[in-house]
């Protein structure tokens, strides 16, 4: 066990933790923040996808002891209120059928955002390509990426 | 309008609850024990009543006119949370912007079918949601007549407003709830006409949208409670094996850990329902604070395994038993291809037949045959298999995700030894179903380790036990022939087909009806392997492969694939073969989505490059015609576009129908392409998405485009039909991309065929 401060959607939290466990455990069981999904375990799947810094991580795989003082950026956090474009864009289009991995696809699409504007239609399958839709929701979600992309256009 | 009995005899459809004397049918929130900050955000966009008034067992109105509808049924996002209480809300003549939906309790005395099962969700409660929201509407027309003292009939109710015009006197739905739910339930009710239905056929954004884009809790392994424990468990490692012993001491050292033990399901005597299925009746139970801990603990124990033996069971399905063997041994997909090529080469067990296939077969100018397979398949839902209980001395709480809360209620309560009415099932939304959840052992598992803790546990499975202790899509083989007469005209038609455990065909499906010599045949193969429903059991193989035959049939014979389809429809239609009850299809039905998708899709004017696969089957009462456009780019096939046409009746939701169809396409196209699970000595060979391939992104289709036959026939079944075509489309369109044709999935790893 060992003490950690964890920087996660601007917030200071206090965890005392093994330092092996990942990230996505810390946020689940221990602050309770569900937002952020446990799919495989071995980062193929993407549904654990969170911010470290700007870019998009697989938390599944990131010990609590290596995130050090970066800030760490969930869904809960993505916005204030839930209208981030990304997230304006997912419920314009209605993208989801279960639901379990979006808020992965979300990260992963607002990373890709942020540090590219205006994707091309390879550009968005190469960076989704690692999460993973069982219930096969992808040409909602690259169409959901356009349009948040279009939005940050006019913007 | 059409009016109808709300009591069959001494059944009444529709209970009103305040007046039963309150059952519970509000159950408490589960969210409210957890909710973060910002988790209110949906709902404060409506302002909450200060009282709510519960008209009948499907919904509450509040006084200021805000109604709560209950969803029956599990969510596994086919969307019924939205589309089941959009159907209460047309018949109650309700502003849809004024509804909250609340996911209504496990309770057999309200409800009926609280299963996703078999497509059935919306057409089996139908006609019960429209009635609910009729009734409730009749109720409030009553409370005004009452207070206005005049005719109920001659008040009309339009979007949650009553108003008397003779008299001028109005009232919103909150102003009468009140009275409405202290009235009897009127005996009969008028239900609107299908023209004038305001809400159903419109489309309706997903009610939990928000929730599920801002990550709030909603599934089962979100759940979170005061007190509880986390389990995980140990199961033998191969199918064939079982726990001989275990010693747990390092384990239980480990930081978190609380307690190491065996669990043992059921009795060797107890009598299982066929939902209460698993491969497993002795496994280890880890319990301790975090998950991270507990899957740590797991790799700390010392195990034994030991090889089980032959075992055959007494399994009850809806009252009927059956027995089932487990036979002993390791086995391998090797030896099971072996096993199905000899079986499917000797006698099998007729099923159908027409005329006399045999004679006609030896009289051929021309004999077609080509064999078909495709492995065991893990559902692999996102959301791996979990469960939470609370179990005390007298009573038991389950929440989760579970597809059959109706039929595992016995099973726990004979197993905790509880009667029934100790039990509270609820359902949290759940991470993809696909037929997995319908076996609730995790159920069981959790109630049983809750006991034992004498605490709330959630069970959690890992990705690894969740693949590799599977209810599994079976391994199918089938061989179909085909004969031609010196005139090239199809004159005998022979489908043999099997599996492990159980044959794929179905005798009585399109083709039959259509040739006048027709034989179906079935053989089986026994395993220990545990296999069950997976999205549309049996067609989910059958369709592709009977579809690639008819595709090279069609080529064979010089036609066109769609117009010999047709052709064969139109003689199912006129003069089908046999009894025509006996013929599971309409074949008018069948034609029109062939008809539809030739014509959104423009077949026949494909432009140069574009390699098109047609492909059109029946199931869940449901028809569905696919057209798959495949370009090649670096020699590497890639699926442009599909276009489907499907006729499931009155559409209830049409844009997130459409969004079912295009995870079908997906979804078939996945996993004929590219899954399969494998076994070695009893073992699966895939335990995670780093070896079994799911369909990723950039193997999607680039669009799919959906068009609905547009009819007043009750709703059939949407979830599961436009899952199983697609992959004969894929096999069709694959085949004029690169003249090859492929029978054995996933196509990505099959060989050049031995045939063809």
């Amino acid at each position: 066990m060992a003490a950690f401060s964890l920087k996660i959607n601007g917030t200071q939290h206090e965890i005392n933790v093994d330092p092996t466990t990942p990230m996505l455990w810390v946020l689940r069981d221990h602050l309770h923040m569900v937002g952020t999904k446990y799919g495989c375990g071995i980062a193929q799947c993407g549904a654990c996808t969170i911010h470290l810094g700007d870019n998009a991580v697989r938390s599944c795989q990131l010990p609590v002891s290596s995130v050090g003082d970066q800030e760490i950026t969930t869904i809960e956090g993505l916005s204030e209120n839930g209208d981030h474009p990304v997230q304006k864009a997912w419920l314009e289009v209605d993208v989801p059928q279960c639901g379990y991995c979006q808020a992965g696809q979300i990260m992963t699409a607002s990373a890709l955002l942020k540090k590219n504007p205006n994707p091309s239609d390879t550009e968005i399958e190469n960076a989704m390509n690692g999460n993973i839709c069982r219930c096969g929701t992808y040409t909602r979600i690259r169409k959901a990426i356009k349009m948040a992309a279009n939005t940050n256009q006019n913007s | 309008m059409t009016h109808i009995k709300t009591k069959l005899g001494r059944r009444a459809f529709i209970k009103n609850t305040s007046l039963a004397g309150g059952g519970l049918v509000l159950g408490f929130s589960w969210l409210n024990s957890c909710k973060p900050k910002g988790a209110d955000a949906v709902a404060m966009e409506l302002e909450m009543p200060k009282e709510w008034y519960e008209i009948n067992g499907y919904l509450k109105i509040g006084d200021n006119g805000v109604v709560t509808i209950m969803s029956p049924n599990p969510e596994i996002g086919q969307n019924v949370r939205t589309s089941m209480p959009m159907i209460v809300a047309d018949e109650l003549e309700v502003d849809w912007k004024n509804v909250v939906v609340e996911q209504a309790p496990l309770n057999t005395n309200l409800y009926s079918w609280q299963v996703a099962g078999g497509s059935r969700s919306i057409s089996s409660s139908w006609q019960n949601l429209r009635m609910a929201g009729a009734t409730a509407r009749q109720m409030l027309k009553n409370a005004a007549a009452q207070a206005w003292q005049v005719p109920a009939g001659e008040i009309t109710a339009i979007a949650g407003v009553l108003s008397h015009e003779a008299s001028g006197n109005f009232a919103g739905y909150g102003e009468m709830a009140s009275a409405a739910a202290s009235l009897e339930v009127p005996e009969e009710i008028e239900l609107k006409e299908i023209a004038d239905f305001s809400i159903i056929g419109t489309s309706r954004k997903n009610v939990d949208g928000k929730k599920i884009v801002t990550g709030q809790p909603l599934f089962g392994l979100d759940v979170q409670r005061e007190g509880m424990l986390i389990a995980s468990l140990v199961h033998p490692p191969a199918f064939g094996m079982k726990l001989k012993s275990f010693d747990a001491e390092s384990a239980k050292q480990m930081p978190g850990i609380h307690d190491i033990f065996s669990i043992k399901l059921y009795d060797e005597d107890y009598k299982k329902n066929t939902f209460h299925f698993t491969a497993f009746n002795e496994l280890i139970a880890v319990v301790g604070e975090s998950t991270w801990q507990v899957f740590q603990a797991k790799k700390a124990l010392n195990i034994e395994w030991e090889n089980a033996s032959d075992i055959t069971e007494t399994v009850t399905m809806f009252g009927n038993d059956m027995e089932v063997n487990f036979p002993a041994g390791m086995e391998d997909s090797e030896t099971h291809t072996t096993k199905l090529k000899e079986l499917v080469t000797s006698k099998g067990k007729v099923t159908r037949k027409d005329g006399d296939p045999e004679t006609a077969f030896k009289n051929a100018a021309k004999i077609i045959e080509r064999s078909y397979s495709c492995p065991f398949l893990a559902h692999n839902t996102m959301e791996p298999m979990n469960f939470f209980a609370h179990v005390t001395e007298d009573h038991a709480e389950l929440l989760g995700p579970t597809q059959t809360p109706e039929w595992m209620e016995p099973a726990v309560s004979e197993v905790l030894g509880l009667p029934l009415e100790s039990i509270d099932i609820q359902m949290t939304r759940q991470g993809g179903g696909f037929g997995r959840r319908l076996y609730g052992h995790f159920m069981v598992e959790t109630a049983l380790i809750s006991k034992k803790m004498k605490a709330p546990v959630k069970l959690v499975y890992s990705r690894e036990d969740d693949m590799t202790q599977g209810i599994y899509r079976p391994a199918y083989y089938a061989t179909y022939r085909a004969a031609l007469d010196a005139d090239n005209k199809l004159i005998a038609f022979h489908v043999k087909g099997g599996g492990i455990p159980e044959s794929p065909v179905f005798a009585n499906r399109f083709p039959a009806g259509a040739i006048d010599n027709y034989l179906a045949e079935d053989f089986t193969l026994n395993s220990n392997i545990t296999t069950g429903a997976f999205r549309a059991p049996r067609s989910n193989f059958i369709a592709g492969a009977e579809q690639s035959f008819l595709d090279e049939l069609a080529e064979e014979m010089g036609k066109d694939p769609i117009d010999f389809r047709l052709e064969l429809l139109k003689r199912a239609q006129e003069n089908p073969v046999g009894e025509k009850e006996s013929n599971d299809y309409d074949a008018a039905r069948y034609a029109g989505v062939l008809e539809l998708v030739k014509e959104k899709a423009n077949w026949g004017q494909s432009e140069a490059g574009v390699h098109r696969g047609v492909s059109a089957y029946f199931c869940h009462d449901s028809y569905v015609a696919q057209v798959l456009d495949m370009v090649l780019e670096n020699n590497k096939p890639v699926v442009q576009k599909v276009t489907a046409a499907i006729d499931c009746g009155i559409v209830v939701n049409p844009d997130a129908a459409s969004n079912l169809s295009e995870g079908g396409a997906i979804d078939g196209i996945g996993h004929a392409m590219y899954s399969g699970l494998t076994f070695k000595d009893g073992a699966p060979e895939q335990n995670n998405f780093d070896r079994y391939r799911l369909i990723r992104h950039s193997e999607a289709p680039k669009s799919i485009e959906t068009h609905f036959v547009k009819n007043d026939i009750d709703p059939t079944g949407m979830g599961e039909p436009p899952f199983p075509p697609v992959m004969g489309a894929l096999a069709n369109a694959l085949y004029k991309a690169t003249g090859r044709r492929h029978y054995h999935q996933p196509f990505i790893t099959d060989k050049p065929p031995l045939v063809g």
